[in-house]
């Protein structure tokens, strides 16, 4: 290629009209709104799990920015909407990283959209939160997992019901990651506790006929129903259960029910009774959480949603994020995960929450509550329970490059007996 | 033998089930042919109108049995005048056109009643106890409702100057124009009642399955096999693919679960549709409506 004075004056010009573009990239991280990305559901069938979220992600970031924001810089939070497409996480993750340059994204609800995204945000080395209780397993040095995880919530659950109601358990559930791998955490705990997890059974997200399962529990023999059931549509279980008559002889006991505010879609009559582990519910009696749901009641007014783990965590969330940017002093991914790495804590409306280094889970409480006329009633508080199912299998503070997904085939494959 | 007999109800129940969410299509497809992608949210504007009507304290009944055919039959006449009579014989036309009404009815809904609403409405008629079995009382209603239904469109259709002059206008619209039936009004009639009968199906669900603005999408799909399977006779034909897909869904729902339940629905659907393309009635009791 020869350079005549042509060619010459237009790679000139061209690098030269460019460079502004090229500074004002590498440049982005540090100067200019920090930029928090969440992308979350708000329509389709999962609509009613991510609306909460989303509504209590903006919560924390107008206090934030009301409050000065961070190191001197506003926050500016952008929502997507994937709208319960797996198809349009893969798309907006790359647009949050790639397209956004985001400081940092807390997405995904289901587990199936998690494990869509977080390679992307690993790859493009954009920090990224998921603050949903899950099946646990997830060992990845990018991602935090502040959610409950199945011993943290499902140990407590099953112990419980199983001796006030007896040994024999059928289990329901979702059919898909979280639902196959809590159904098999459930299984380990009932025969941990001397039980019989008598039938285990998987429902695809849009099945709204459950009469053959319902016949299929009373013909069983079995003490109790535990439910992993996700999304609007398997709410009709407990509508169809509670109109045969089956809630007062075989009670219910769920990993789900409620984080999608079901008690509040459900009457009273289908849904009393029924016995859930969380770490967070609306009804806990402390100064903090109730001055949280006060806060959140006068900003949405009279169509707040109820709260509940998620909608918390996703607050809860964004406050440990930010609390750990304030230690680093930067939004820069690295510093920011070392403060988080640190054993960094907030004492949030759930109380106080602490990120777990080997793990990049939570420390958490943990509540075991009771459903009474469409509130749960708080029957035990477990103070600070760590996220041992994940710490059985991953160890980032021995090899901290490390990214995937431990319980991807189940719990026999990743060395766990059940 | 408690359980087998509950279990039969079960699996009755499954296929009147199956013969309500899809007798309001077979009437605006498997009989005006026209494809309507919108079928689901009819059905789902049927379990809006219960919802609102019992929180403003109207009568369940009432509101189930009465308002919402109503309601989405006004629905489906306004929709036939602005949109559907300007369509007719154009297949591909409809279904885009449906389709995008589809989402348009979702949107609307989601507008005003948020993408999840709270249905607080419990299936009434209590329990009825089997030997050791219980069933919801309420699904037994539904078994009879359809009964009641399906006997009713046969009458209308073979009984009444009506029924006669709507086959005569479905299966020749010319020469019925020629001999002095105005066929835009007969089809403007059969149409609304498709989507009325829609509307009571939608209605009658609200207590047993809760209703979300997109809840349509979880019966379109099962309502097409359904009719398609049914062939060109729409009575025989809903009943007889309803009896076939609706009893293999619930014999296999019970012995594997609900996957393979739904598995053996399409398997089914498929194998039928190889050795009958024409559906059911294309084959058998070609004589029946």
């Amino acid at each position: 290629m020869t350079i005549n004075r042509r060619r010459f004056l237009k790679t000139t010009a061209g690098t030269i009209l460019a460079a502004p573009a090229l500074m004002n990239g590498a440049l982005a991280s540090n100067h200019g709104p920090i930029k928090f990305v969440s992308i979350l559901d708000q329509s389709g069938g999962l609509d009613i799990y991510g609306k909460p979220m989303v509504d209590a992600t903006k919560m924390a970031i107008d206090e934030m920015n009301e409050a000065g924001g961070l190191l001197g810089r506003k926050i500016d939070l952008k929502v997507y909407d994937p709208q319960s497409s797996i198809q349009f996480y893969t798309q907006f993750a790359t647009q949050a990283t790639a397209g956004d340059r985001a400081d940092v994204v807390h997405a995904g609800i289901t587990s199936a959209s998690r494990e869509a995204i977080r390679p992307t945000f690993s790859r493009y080395n954009t920090l990224y939160f998921y603050n949903v209780l899950y099946e646990g397993g997830v060992c990845d040095i990018n991602n935090f997992c502040t959610g409950s995880t199945p011993a943290q919530t499902v140990e407590k659950l099953v112990p419980y019901t199983m001796n006030k109601w007896g040994k024999k358990v059928y289990i329901v559930a979702a059919d898909y990651n979280y639902g196959q791998i809590t159904a098999q955490w459930v299984q380990k705990y009932v025969r941990d506790n001397g039980g019989d997890p008598v039938e285990t059974e998987f429902f695809p997200l849009d099945v709204t006929n459950f009469g053959p399962t319902i016949k299929k529990i009373q013909s069983s023999g079995a003490d109790m129903v535990m439910s992993a059931l996700v999304g609007g549509a398997h709410i009709s279980f407990y509508r169809q259960y509670a109109a045969a008559g089956m809630n007062k002889s075989v009670p219910v006991a769920s990993t789900t029910f409620g984080v999608g505010n079901e008690h509040k879609l459900i009457s009273a009559e289908e849904g009393d009774g029924m016995i859930c582990a969380y770490s967070y519910f609306e009804e806990i009696d402390s100064p903090a959480n109730k001055d949280f749901v006060a806060r959140f009641k006068a900003r949405m007014g009279a169509d707040a949603p109820a709260l509940n783990e998620l909608a918390a965590r996703s607050y809860e969330g964004a406050y440990l994020w930010a609390e750990a940017v304030k230690a680093a002093g930067t939004t820069d991914r690295m510093p920011v995960i070392e403060a988080l790495r640190s054993g960094l804590g907030i004492d949030g409306p759930s109380g106080r929450v602490e990120i777990e280094p080997k793990t990049n889970h939570a420390l958490q409480n943990v509540y075991l509550a009771e459903l009474k006329d469409q509130s749960f009633n708080i029957i035990e508080t477990y103070e600070s329970q760590p996220p041992s199912d994940t710490l059985l299998v991953c160890d980032l503070v021995a090899d901290p490059n490390q990214s995937v997904f431990k319980f991807e085939n189940g719990l026999k494959a990743a060395g766990i007996d059940i | 033998m408690d359980l087998l007999f509950s279990l039969a109800l079960q699996i009755l129940y499954g296929i009147a089930n199956l013969a309500l969410i899809s007798l309001g299509l077979a009437i605006v497809f498997g009989m005006m042919r026209v494809i309507n992608l919108a079928h689901g949210e009819f059905l789902m504007l049927g379990g809006y109108t219960v919802v609102v009507a019992t929180n403003n304290g109207v009568n369940l009944w009432f509101a189930m049995l009465i308002l919402a055919p109503l309601v989405v039959g006004l629905i489906g006449l306004i929709v036939e005048r602005c949109l559907i009579q300007w369509l007719y014989g154009r297949m591909i036309d409809t279904l885009l056109a449906t389709w995008g009404l589809s989402l348009l009815f979702i949107g609307i809904i989601t507008s005003i009643f948020g993408a999840s609403t709270s249905t607080v409405i419990s299936p009434p008629l209590g329990t009825v106890t089997i030997g050791e079995y219980t069933s919801s009382g309420y699904e037994l209603f539904l078994i009879f409702v359809v009964i009641v239904l399906l006997a009713l469109v046969y009458l209308t259709l073979k009984f009444t100057s009506l029924g006669l002059v709507a086959r005569a206008t479905m299966q020749n619209s010319d020469m019925s124009a020629c001999l002095g039936i105005s066929t835009s009004k007969i089809y403007m009639v059969t149409f609304s009642l498709g989507a009325a009968v829609s509307g009571l199906a939608g209605g009658l669900l609200v207590p047993i399955t809760g209703v979300l603005p997109n809840i349509g999408v979880i019966y379109i799909a099962k309502a097409f096999i359904t009719v398609i399977s049914g062939g060109s006779a729409i009575l025989a034909g809903t009943t007889s693919a309803s009896v076939l897909l609706g009893g293999v869904n619930g014999i296999m729902s019970y012995i594997t679960g609900p996957t393979f339940g739904e598995v053996a629905l399409l398997f089914a659907a498929i194998i039928l549709l190889r050795l009958m393309p024409t559906g059911i009635t294309g084959r058998f009791f070609r004589k029946s409506q």
